[in-house]
């Protein structure tokens, strides 16, 4: 079953058509890459899904409801989680107190702390840091960061913004493991943005190939990355 | 020694209530990222409200808190009603970057012309709730008196207040999260939109017990707070106009440097002393001189 | 062509402002010249704010500088009364170069706050100086009308046709201005600075230019104003002369000298008549009567940058 379902979106961005009547489907349960160069709209994409960007045209339904034109922080409550790229952690705060704000609308205090506990499981590091400012942590770590709070959450869909963005080859691969295996033990539906596109096939169940704001191809991600033409031209490997 | 003791707490007492008008002022600034000329408009609004309680039932303990009250929903309204709608409109264009500035500005006008259509222009008094007369220690008598005392005592409980609110409470940590990063706190679930209606209601009570302590000292008429508007915003300035404890200091600091040219150089160089402080911060040191991130830009 | 034809848009204002003069009662005619001293300094507001993007709060203590500056050259040096003006101009923006070093420096809300603090200020900083008298101010001796105008005009109407005269001149001397290189460069500036101080404009410079002549133009309006009450005195300089200014610029959609023209006018008229009708039609008390102008008009403020955050539009650009 498709839990989410977007089509014929459309979003501008300035004078500039970022998003140019995308389809796609994922499934409920899977991890579904989107693949793109820098400027395919694949930021836009996301900005525009979770309430961050106003749309032009289309639709987009998460379980059969419509989630365009809601707010982000409706969707939080909804189990929809944007962790936008880069920026996501608040510097001024500790690591704790960004953890914390992953709960922070959430009636169920006892939850929250077994999920911050989990986190805490997923991503040692954080625990060894909790009273830090988070400015001091290093860019993998911030990820880690971002993720772990949206975990808080408690999501059923989750949205990543390039969390591999400006991030060392090994440092990479040490997310992208940990996405994956949180994933499949929390039965988390995941979306991943991303420009690495060997890193991010290599773990998603499905891709989804963007360029200059239109659908290229869409399919499992081991028929992708075996398509001599889509590597060549839009893979880069 | 005495005269510099003395000069030291009035300074004081001047200056804690700079302080909570500063802070009014930074509260607005984190949560909005707009200097609220209308927080003068605000206060002597909810002050008005206090003398109206002080004048029916004599209680000055009772007027206090229905002003703070005041205070708050006032503030909360001008968000709720004027603000919100104001940024939400991104608009390019010569005024787009001022446009609040000057919808503040236009506030200030109309509240303060709807106060001076209810109660005329004169100037009103009440009495302060304990002694205006200073200590005395055995035959010296000291300016420095009881109610000047409640003034710097109600300022650090005020302080104390918001301390623990920001840093131990949730409400705190969505309101820092709003503050400094407006898009990922909401991305996190929090409502960014109430959370800033919450900060301005708390400016407008911090605007409301500045007004009220004030008052007996200085009088009250429609453009009576006019003045700590501007001091404030010195205070807040110097402070870096970011962070709550250098509003705190900013106004100490002020309060006591002004004390000290009122009693040591000439008591006339008050207002220009504050206007040449106002432009040395701002031009050397535009982060101010406490606050310890630099300053955003604006 | 287009020059021709604002020449001769400034040549039948002169002409008109005569003849209004000649038939309207001496009400009117002060009347008249608060709308010319509004006006003026609300076009000097279209230059700082419009073109150069900065904000004044306080351009009344700008206006101040510019009038005290006239009265003291005509009370200690005798000066005619047209250097008077000149003097105001010179004062004023000698005054705001000063302020505009320190401005081009600070970013909206700082400046903002810096320059209410001036107009806040200013009449603690006259009564610094026993030479200007403290709160009673000082005359301005504007001599006597000539002997064949006494006859069938009243005094005001010689000071109203001055008056009309050096706000037309300034007015015109701007609008030329904000035509020339140097207005293409302010509007460069405002609307993509980077790319402008790439092609080789400098921003501080172009800042400080613009502080200056606006200032300049206030000192003239402050001047006008002197002239209008035959004094320089502080309170003549209330905080609200300078939010009004600032109305007006709003109200005049920023750019528009024309615009400036219709808010100025419409800003007296609320102060002087539409007020006084409405208070008399409600038969309310002097309480009401005191606060409608400034109720009325910074409502009109708050209506106009929430719905039309750049003020009205004058002319198609």
């Amino acid at each position: 079953m498709s839990a989410l379902i977007v089509s014929d979106l459309t979003v501008d961005h300035g004078a500039i058509r970022a998003v140019d009547g995308l389809s796609f489907t994922v499934q409920q349960g899977e991890l579904a890459a989107v693949i793109g160069s820098n400027g395919a709209g694949k930021t836009t994409l996301l900005r525009a899904l979770t309430g961050l960007k106003s749309t032009k045209a289309g639709s987009a339904t998460w379980k059969g409801n419509s989630i365009l034109g809601q707010k982000p922080e409706n969707l939080v409550r909804q189990g929809i989680l944007h962790v936008a790229d880069g920026k996501s952690v608040i510097p001024e705060l500790t690591v704790e107190e960004n953890l914390n704000l992953g709960g922070i609308w959430r009636r169920d205090k006892k939850d929250v702390a077994l999920a911050k506990s989990e986190v805490i499981d997923l991503f040692p590091r954080l625990g060894e840091r909790l009273s830090q400012s988070a400015d001091t942590l290093s860019g993998g770590e911030r990820q880690m960061l971002a993720i772990g709070r949206a975990l808080i959450s408690r999501p059923e869909l989750l949205l990543l913004d390039e969390p591999s963005l400006g991030l060392a080859p090994l440092v990479i691969e040490q997310i992208f493991h940990a996405i994956n295996s949180m994933r499949q033990r929390l039965g988390l539906t995941v979306v991943l943005v991303e420009q690495n596109a060997m890193s991010a096939l290599k773990i998603a169940d499905a891709g989804i190939i963007i360029n200059l704001g239109k659908l290229v191809a869409a399919g499992k991600s081991a028929d992708l990355v075996n398509d001599p033409a889509l590597r060549a031209a839009y893979l880069g490997y | 020694m005495l005269t510099i003791l003395n000069t030291s707490l009035i300074g004081i007492t001047a200056g804690s209530i700079y302080s909570l008008m500063a802070l009014a002022l930074v509260l607005v600034w984190r949560s909005t990222r707009v200097v609220n000329f209308a927080q003068a408009g605000q206060a002597i609004l909810s002050t008005y409200i206090g003398y109206e309680v002080i004048s029916r039932t004599n209680n000055y303990w009772l007027a206090l808190p229905v002003a703070l009250v005041a205070g708050a929903v006032i503030g909360a309204l001008v968000d709720a009603l004027l603000i919100r709608s104001l940024t939400k409109r991104s608009a390019n264009g010569p005024l787009a970057s001022i446009a609040p500035i000057i919808a503040t500005l236009g506030l200030l006008g109309v509240i303060r012309s709807v106060v001076g259509m209810i109660w005329g222009g004169d100037l009103r008094q009440y009495k302060a709730p304990v002694s205006n007369i200073g200590f005395t220690f055995g035959h010296t008598t000291i300016p420095f008196s009881r109610y000047n005392l409640l003034i710097v005592i109600t300022t650090i409980v005020v302080m104390i207040v918001f301390t623990v609110i920001f840093q131990k409470t949730s409400l705190g940590l969505a309101l820092r999260a709003a503050a400094f990063q407006p898009e990922t706190a909401r991305l996190a679930g929090v409502k960014v939109d109430r959370i800033r209606t919450v900060g301005w209601a708390f400016a407008g009570a911090t605007g409301a017990v500045a007004g009220v302590l004030i008052t007996p000292q200085s009088g009250l008429s429609p453009n009576s707070l006019d003045s700590l508007l501007i001091y404030g915003f010195v205070a807040a300035v110097i402070g870096g106009l970011e962070s709550l404890i250098g509003a705190a200091v900013g106004g100490l600091v002020l309060g006591v440097g002004l004390a000290f040219i009122r009693e040591y150089v000439n008591s006339n160089l008050e207002f220009p002393s504050t206007f040449v402080v106002l432009l040395l911060v701002l031009l050397i040191k535009p982060g101010g001189i406490i606050a310890a991130r630099r300053g955003r830009s604006a | 062509m287009r020059s021709r034809l604002r020449n001769l848009s400034f040549v039948a204002m002169g002409i008109a402002a005569f003849f209004i003069g000649d038939h309207v009662d001496e009400l009117r005619v002060t009347q008249g010249m608060m709308v010319i001293y509004t006006v003026v300094a609300i076009c000097s507001l279209v230059l700082l704010t419009g073109y150069s993007g900065q904000i004044s709060m306080g351009h009344g203590a700008l206006m101040a500088v510019g009038a005290y500056s006239a009265v003291l050259s005509r009370t200690y040096w005798h000066f005619p009364l047209a250097a008077t003006f000149a003097i105001a101009v010179l004062g004023a923006a000698i005054f705001g170069a000063l302020l505009g070093v320190a401005a081009g420096r600070l970013k909206g809300p700082y400046l903002a706050g810096t320059t209410l603090a001036l107009a806040f200020g200013l009449p603690f900083i006259t009564s610094q100086f026993s030479f200007l008298k403290g709160t009673q101010g000082l005359p301005y001796d504007l001599g006597n009308a000539p002997k064949s105008f006494r006859d069938n005009a009243t005094e005001y109407k010689w000071y109203f046709w001055i008056a009309a005269l050096a706000g037309l001149i300034i007015i015109w001397l701007l609008s030329n201005l904000l035509s020339s290189r140097y207005g293409r460069q302010w509007r460069a500036l405002r609307s993509a600075p980077v790319s402008a101080e790439l092609s080789g404009i400098h921003i501080g410079r172009s800042k400080v230019l613009a502080f200056t002549i606006s200032s300049g133009i206030a000192g003239l309006a402050g001047a006008i104003l002197a002239m209008s009450v035959k004094s320089a005195f502080p309170d003549a300089f209330p905080l609200v002369l300078s939010f009004t200014i600032l109305t007006g610029v709003v109200l005049a959609g920023t750019t528009s000298l024309a615009g400036a023209l219709i808010a100025g006018l419409l800003l007296v008229a609320i102060k002087e008549d539409l007020s006084g009708r409405v208070t008399d039609y409600f038969a309310s008390g002097p309480h009401i009567s005191d606060n409608l102008p400034v109720f009325i008009t910074s409502f009109l403020l708050i209506v106009t940058v929430l719905f039309a955050p750049n003020g009205p539009k004058f002319r198609k650009k």
